[in-house]
């Protein structure tokens, strides 16, 4: 997997916005006011938890080694490869739960169609496309970022030196 | 009572809160724009977004466009409420067998003079109709100044005329809002906010202080009364009626036909034990004041009251009305009245109220309540154990005697008491109750607080009736929370140290009170002079944003337990808390703890006081001055 999308508490403002567009991304309406009028009832895989003053994304995190793989009894939970997103067949899923018991963060729901669980899909449609998630494309403020894993652990690595070269020349 | 609602599984406001959670940051912040349909804008506030809007307004200009409209909706609140109590005078004057009558004819006469009406020779109705006349004309003035600007200190109206914001009509200083903050008309933060005060002014000293003034005429003028508060006072042997809102126009009349014989006998038949009567929300001070009828609870607990399954009818006007409570009353037996054509709610029966047929409405309310009472489930009924004695009735006319005596009615002592460090100062503890404090927490502490440092307290609104709750209100009161100096003044005049004057409308008795002080001498020029402060630490209706402002722009230091929507906009935020004060001697401060904002409260008052050259408490306090304020003299 080369890409993840990544949460920032601190940019986060708790509008929901990522809410109503992972929402809309996965009921096949068109506009937000249409599904609204239609009464549809798009649900959202990506959940703005309260955090600090305002609040933070969670959604799933596409674990490599994923427990939801391993428990669900009717394999609907897989990972066709190794860069792949983990994702839910709902046709397959019989709704055991038992992905939700053991998922850490709570990234797996239960549909409000009943039947089946819902999670996050990486928006896999559009990033193969070369879009961004939807949930990444609806943020005002840049909280939620689809990265490049490699390119964010290099820039993580960079500002941890820099950190490092800081703390080296104020030493007394 | 909370318990019991959610055993029963009943969703409260709690809940909704819970659920709500978290709630948006753009809004809390003032940083979202819907004015027009270009938009809605946000700001991104770390920088990296947007940082205007799409007209190219920013931050500031966005947030002071949203923080002056809450202005104008308060204002306009408060204000249509006077405009009704004026109608209703009207009426009283044209139509000699009109339900309602002047009750306080000396007031009338007071207001008429002060009006430079002509009451030679005129029978009473002949000057409530000129009075009404005026005052109505107040609503729809363009220009000059709205009448009653003139009791605040000439200091204060000299600042005002200074800085353009003298109000000229009430109903004129809103729609100006509304024009100036239209796409692409008054983009100047400060120019915004200003227009904001004006209007709030015109509300403080036009559309709250006649709604004030002509109830008084109408209803009486309070005097102090004696009653209980809290949800205990429903009683399981009476048929419980509850009204719930704010104008007095609606409560009054039901007051009476709850005391018409022909109706307690009607539920004696149906084998109560009479009709008992309770208030929620400001129309229970109102009610309160002026007739002793007891408080059932303040705003956050108006869903509770249903939850008790004794409720046998609540009846609403308008305002602070939970679009909830059809659906809640549903669960239980109580019927759920609204009366106002301005106000309908879901799962509501609607009785439209009519003032020139008031008593008929409310004893046919009334009588369905009292049929009601045998629909009573007997297995959803729970009654908390609670209530607490007051005294209530306090007014700026009854100070003085409450004060100096009857014989020798004046502000005296409570000048004399300020200046001589007895007290340290007064406050005023106002405002609503959020789901986002504990249930009067913030009311409760802040007042603790100021009392124990010898601060005086007067309290309006759901406030007041906290305070109530808590046992503020009777002057034992004193003993058990007070400094040593209010106990002194209120053993030496039997008030109690939390003084309750009424309801959110009458925090324009606030306003003529401070004046009357500066006017009786010794504490400054104005009332930015006195060593005095304001809060609403559980705000959370717009209501209170108007009252904010026209206190600040009164003179008043003013500390709300929430900032206003405009902490993502500094220039915004700064103005109001710091640059505000050259121009009118008030600002604002946002603390949401009630300990640290009383202290606040407390500092600024010790300020005044140094400025004013008067030395420091009399007795010690447990919160020190921290700034010099003469020598303390110890007793």
């Amino acid at each position: 997997m080369s890409k993840m999308i990544v949460s920032d508490p601190d940019r986060c403002l708790a509008c929901k916005s990522c809410e109503l567009a992972c929402a809309m991304a996965h009921c096949g309406a068109g506009a937000l006011a249409e599904a609204a009028k239609l009464g549809a009832h798009p649900q959202t895989r990506v959940h703005v938890e309260p955090c600090g003053r305002f609040g933070a994304a969670v959604q799933c995190y596409h674990c490599e080694d994923a427990p939801c793989t391993t428990v669900c009894p009717t394999e609907a939970i897989t990972r066709q490869a190794p860069d792949d997103p983990v994702l839910l067949d709902q046709e397959t899923c019989i709704g055991c739960k038992y992905c939700m018991l053991v998922c850490p963060f709570g990234a797996i729901s239960i549909s409000s169609k009943g039947k089946a669980m819902i999670k996050c899909d990486m928006c896999i449609e559009r990033t193969s496309e070369g879009a961004e998630p939807a949930c990444v494309a609806a943020c005002p403020t840049g909280a939620l970022k689809f990265e490049e894993i490699n390119e964010w652990l290099a820039q993580r690595r960079r500002r941890s030196a820099e950190a490092l070269r800081a703390a080296a020349t104020t030493e007394p | 009572m909370l318990k019991h609602a959610q055993s029963e599984g009943l969703e409260t406001v709690w809940d909704r809160h819970e659920k709500m959670q978290p709630q948006c940051g753009f809004g809390q912040l003032g940083l979202c724009c819907r004015n027009c349909a270009m938009g809605p804008c946000r700001i991104d506030p770390f920088g990296d977004g947007p940082s205007e809007g799409i007209c190219g307004a920013t931050a500031d200009i966005i947030a002071a466009r949203h923080l002056v409209r809450m202005i104008a909706a308060g204002a306009s609140a408060h204000s249509d409420h006077g405009r009704d109590t004026v109608h209703t005078l009207k009426m009283v004057a044209e139509d000699e067998n009109c339900d309602y009558q002047i009750r306080d004819e000396a007031k009338l006469r007071r207001l008429a003079e002060e009006l430079d009406i002509e009451t030679e020779g005129k029978s009473v109705r002949e000057i409530a109709g000129a009075v009404a006349e005026v005052c109505a004309g107040e609503f729809g003035r363009q220009d000059g100044k709205i009448t009653f600007t003139a009791r605040a200190p000439e200091e204060q109206q000299r600042r005002w005329r200074e800085h353009g914001v003298v109000p000229r009509g009430i109903d004129r200083e809103v729609v100006e809002i509304m024009h100036r903050t239209n796409i692409g008309v008054d983009n100047d933060p400060v120019n915004l906010i200003l227009q904001g005060v004006r209007s709030a002014l015109a509300d403080g000293w036009g559309g709250s202080m006649i709604a004030t003034d002509l109830s008084d005429v109408l209803f009486r003028t309070p005097n102090w009364i004696v009653s209980y508060a809290n949800l205990g006072i429903l009683d399981p042997e009476k048929v419980n009626i509850i009204v719930h809102g704010h104008e007095p126009t609606l409560s009054e009349m039901i007051v009476a036909a709850t005391q018409d014989p022909e109706m307690i006998e009607l539920a004696e038949s149906k084998g109560a034990k009479g009709i008992n009567l309770g208030g929620m929300c400001c129309t229970a001070n109102e009610i309160l004041m002026r007739h002793g009828v007891p408080l059932a609870g303040n705003f956050l607990q108006q869903e509770l009251a249903i939850g008790t399954g004794l409720v046998d009818a609540m009846i609403v006007d308008v305002q602070c009305i939970f679009p909830s409570l059809g659906k809640i009353a549903q669960r239980y037996h109580t019927k759920f009245i609204s009366t106002s054509p301005k106000a309908k709610f879901p799962y509501a029966e609607h009785i439209e109220f009519d003032e020139s047929r008031a008593l008929d409405i409310a004893k046919e309310i009334v009588r369905g309540a009292i049929e009601n009472m045998p629909n009573r489930k007997k297995t959803s009924v729970n009654l908390p154990e609670m209530t607490k004695p007051l005294v209530a009735g306090f007014t700026a006319e009854n100070i003085y005697i409450a004060l100096g005596g009857r014989y020798r009615p004046s502000y005296r002592p409570l000048n004399d008491a300020i200046m001589a460090g007895r007290l340290r100062g007064v406050a005023a503890v106002v405002g609503c109750n959020t789901p986002k404090v504990k249930l009067d927490y913030g009311h409760i502490e802040m007042t603790k607080e100021l009392l124990a440092n010898d601060v005086l307290v007067a309290t309006t609104g759901c406030s007041a009736i906290a305070g109530a709750k808590a046992g503020f209100l009777c002057p034992e009161a004193a003993m058990e929370y007070a400094g040593k100096g209010i106990q002194e003044v209120c053993r030496a005049v039997g008030i109690p140290p939390v003084l309750h004057l009424g309801s959110c409308v009458d925090n324009s008795r606030i306003l003529v009170v401070l004046s009357n002080m500066v006017a009786e001498g010794g504490l400054g020029d104005s009332i930015g002079d006195l060593p005095a402060a304001g809060a609403a630490p559980e705000w959370m209706s717009e209501k209170a944003v108007a009252i904010g402002f026209y206190v600040v722009a009164s003179g008043g230091f003013t500390v709300l337990g929430e900032s206003f929507p405009i902490e993502g906009a500094k220039g915004v935020y700064d103005f109001v808390t710091e640059g505000i004060e050259e121009y009118f001697g008030g600002k604002f401060a946002f603390e949401g703890d009630p300990i640290k904002a009383a202290r606040l409260m407390i500092d600024h008052i010790d300020v005044k006081r140094a400025d004013l050259k008067l030395p420091g408490p009399m007795y010690e306090v447990p919160y020190a001055p921290k700034t010099q304020t003469g020598t303390t003299a110890v007793a």
